[in-house]
């Protein structure tokens, strides 16, 4: 390992953490209770959520599945299953 | 004197294996201290995690992360490929790692330890319905080292978790010690 | 300990140890910003205050800077009152706690030690509380959770003094102290509250008795405020030693008036340093006295005021003095050694060597205590005592290794 002076890195280093490997629980969408509010985007700590054709698209590389997504979603729509979808 | 590490991941409640182990040595009359190791930037859902625990007969003076641990509980089996789960265990060592797979298909087996594998996250998802396996790894750990009071350690629950949700992970916990002696029968202490 | 006094003895952590004790304290207002390792301590403390258990307004500032601020004001109020912080946080707070001791506002705050960033680091160091000492505030160091305990009681006391009457800080090890379980004792409220009796100011200000805290000064009077600043400081002295006999003989326990010592009678090195390293150093002691090498301890609890005598005394009779520093001055070296080498000058007092150790958690474990003493003797012998301070457990590979 080398030091570099003030401790100064390349940007975006924890785009290459996969998170998505420390989960245990992950969020199953219900595609027809999903109107694509955007509530649960904007909750996730790591902004792996995204919605796309107004549905929500949780990023498996990245979810830790701490189920705050499904706790805030209003409509239910999302489901904290164990395994998941295997991380992208 | 008896020291343990605590291998998990944030959230699966590691520093609180260590916590409950020193309460129910202290409830048994010994001395006992209880602490994490939180590098890499600390309190982070998911993220690797190291609890230690001391227990003796004297008080205890030491302040640092324990060298040479005598045992090792691991919550989460794939903290194996990330950092060197044995480093500094005592030969002789006991390790008790959550897994419905054996040692020797987890890459774990080492003949200079004494490791085990037990299905805590299939227990605890059966009584807690949660896969929050620590009591259950309290209870296997407990059949397995010896030297726990089966007393001490549900009072230490109760007294950490009051209520429901005590008498559900002390239920855990008793499953597990039961369910360790008959699967590792003679070797038991 | 007085068992009639005890209201639990149990295994807690020591954040929420700390808490229970501020608690028996009854400050009227707590203001805070989170920041591990603080974090736990004025959680629990919110807790309490939203269960009822602890009459107190509670205020989560918008910054440490706000929460010095409103602290400020509260005790200015004649509340007594209450903040805790760490690392940078402690840093953004400076500017109010030079405010406080200059107008002599007694506020009680628990700096639980952490690095300083960057790099971003979240173990302990005493570099946080350190870069305090100018401002005027009060510093015990404590070297575990019972101490803690005890001396944040012993410390409202000591602030409040009408000879003192000002800020104070219990410095304690982040993690160390703070994340650490072990058995602690808990006191009875009533027994605090008997030992530490209600804040009485001596100036308060509300909206119908408005007053100006520090008004413009011209050099005609500047130095004599600053002098009375330094004097009550140090005035302090005698009350940290009378509280802490007093608390003594009450609650059973006591950790040094200024210094503790430890196997000092006949030590021939001496070993200095502060919080929970000092625990550490004793169980290094234990074990090279057992191979007749005559070492002793000496723990500074009270940094700030500095026990420049006590220290002079304490040294007197040893050959070589080992100070190990968790912070140091940035060319200067550690804080703590040079401080002790200037109160040593022009005496005929021990060599002194100052190692710089334990920085952003780095262990130190008893056998770099005992490498640090055999590093020591060698140099003493061979005439070769480094003029200024040593980062004692530097990674040379690592540091040859560096990237512009």
């Amino acid at each position: 390992m080398k030091l570099n002076i003030g401790c100064i890195t390349e940007a975006g280093l924890s785009k290459k953490n996969r998170t998505g490997y420390w989960r245990y629980f992950f969020p199953i969408v219900d595609k027809e209770k999903c109107n694509g509010c955007g509530i649960c985007e904007l909750f996730c700590p790591d902004s792996c959520i995204q919605i796309k054709d107004k549905k929500c698209v949780v990023n498996g590389y990245y979810c830790k599945g701490c189920g705050i997504c499904a706790r805030e979603c209003p409509r239910a729509a999302l489901t904290m299953q164990p395994g998941g979808e295997e991380a992208e | 004197m008896k020291e343990i590490r605590i291998h998990g991941r944030g959230g699966q409640g590691s520093v609180v294996i260590a916590e409950l182990l020193a309460i129910a040595a202290y409830e048994d009359g010994l001395y006992s201290q209880a602490f994490p190791y939180l590098g890499g930037g600390g309190e982070r859902r998911g993220a690797p995690v190291q609890a230690f625990c001391r227990i003796d007969e004297e008080p205890i003076r030491l302040k640092y992360r324990m060298i040479e641990p005598n045992c090792l509980i691991i919550q989460d089996a794939s903290l194996n490929e990330a950092i060197n789960i044995f480093q500094g265990l005592q030969k002789g060592g006991l390790v008790l790692v959550n897994s419905t797979k054996s040692p020797e298909e987890l890459g774990m087996a080492r003949p200079e330890y004494k490791i085990y594998s037990f299905p805590a996250a299939e227990i605890a998802l059966e009584i807690l319905k949660k896969p929050v396996m620590n009591t259950v790894m309290i209870g296997a750990f407990a059949a397995l080292a010896g030297g726990f009071k089966l007393q001490c350690l549900k009072e230490a629950i109760i007294h950490k978790f009051p209520g429901e949700l005590g008498e559900k992970n002390i239920e855990a916990m008793v499953t597990a010690y039961r369910t360790a002696q008959d699967m590792f029968g003679e070797e038991v202490q | 300990m007085r068992n009639a006094l005890i209201k639990k003895k149990e295994v807690m952590q020591g954040s929420i140890a700390v808490a229970e004790a501020v608690k028996s304290a009854r400050p009227g207002v707590i203001a805070a910003y989170p920041i591990t390792p603080q974090t736990y301590i004025i959680e629990h403390l919110a807790t309490l205050i939203a269960n009822g258990e602890l009459k107190s307004r509670y205020v989560r500032a918008d910054s440490e800077f706000s929460a010095a601020s409103i602290v400020y004001g509260s005790v200015a109020a004649g509340e007594r009152s209450y903040t805790a912080s760490s690392s940078q946080g402690l840093l953004l707070m400076t500017e109010v706690i030079f405010n406080m001791a200059g107008t002599r506002l007694p506020v009680v705050i628990t700096g639980v030690n952490r690095s300083i960033s960057p790099p971003i680091n979240i173990q302990n160091d005493h570099q946080d509380t350190m870069v305090l000492r100018d401002s005027g505030i009060i510093q015990l160091y404590v070297e575990n959770i019972q101490e803690a305990v005890d001396t944040h009681i012993q410390i409202f006391k000591i602030a409040e003094d009408k000879e003192v009457l000002l800020p104070a800080m219990v410095c304690m090890d982040g993690f160390v102290i703070s994340h650490t379980y072990e058995p602690v004792t808990i006191w009875k409220d009533e027994a605090v509250q008997e030992f530490l009796p209600p804040f009485s100011p001596v100036y308060k200000t509300d909206p119908q008795n408005p007053l100006t805290y520090g008004s413009l000064t011209d050099d005609d009077k500047v130095t004599e405020f600053k002098y009375m600043t330094n004097e009550a400081l140090v005035k302090s002295k005698k009350k940290i030693i009378a509280v802490a006999r007093e608390f003594q003989e009450i609650f059973g326990n006591h950790y040094g008036d200024l210094l503790q010592e430890y196997r000092t009678e006949d030590a021939e090195i001496i070993l200095v340093a502060m919080g929970t390293v000092i625990s550490t150093i004793k169980v290094a002691v234990d074990a090279l006295r057992k191979n007749g090498k005559k070492v002793g301890v000496i723990k500074v609890r009270s940094y700030r005021p500095f026990p420049d005598e006590e220290l002079r005394t304490a040294l007197s009779k040893c050959r070589l003095a080992v100070v190990v520093d968790k912070s140091y001055s940035c060319s200067s070296g550690g804080i703590l050694g040079s401080e002790i080498k200037a109160c040593l000058y022009n005496q005929r007092g021990p060599s002194i060597i100052n190692y710089i150790a334990g920085i952003g958690g780095r262990e130190i474990f008893p056998e770099t205590i005992k490498d640090m003493v055999v590093k020591s003797e060698k140099l003493a012998e061979s005439g070769k005592i480094p003029d200024g301070s040593v980062f004692f457990d530097l990674n040379k590979q690592l540091l040859n290794n560096q990237l512009l």
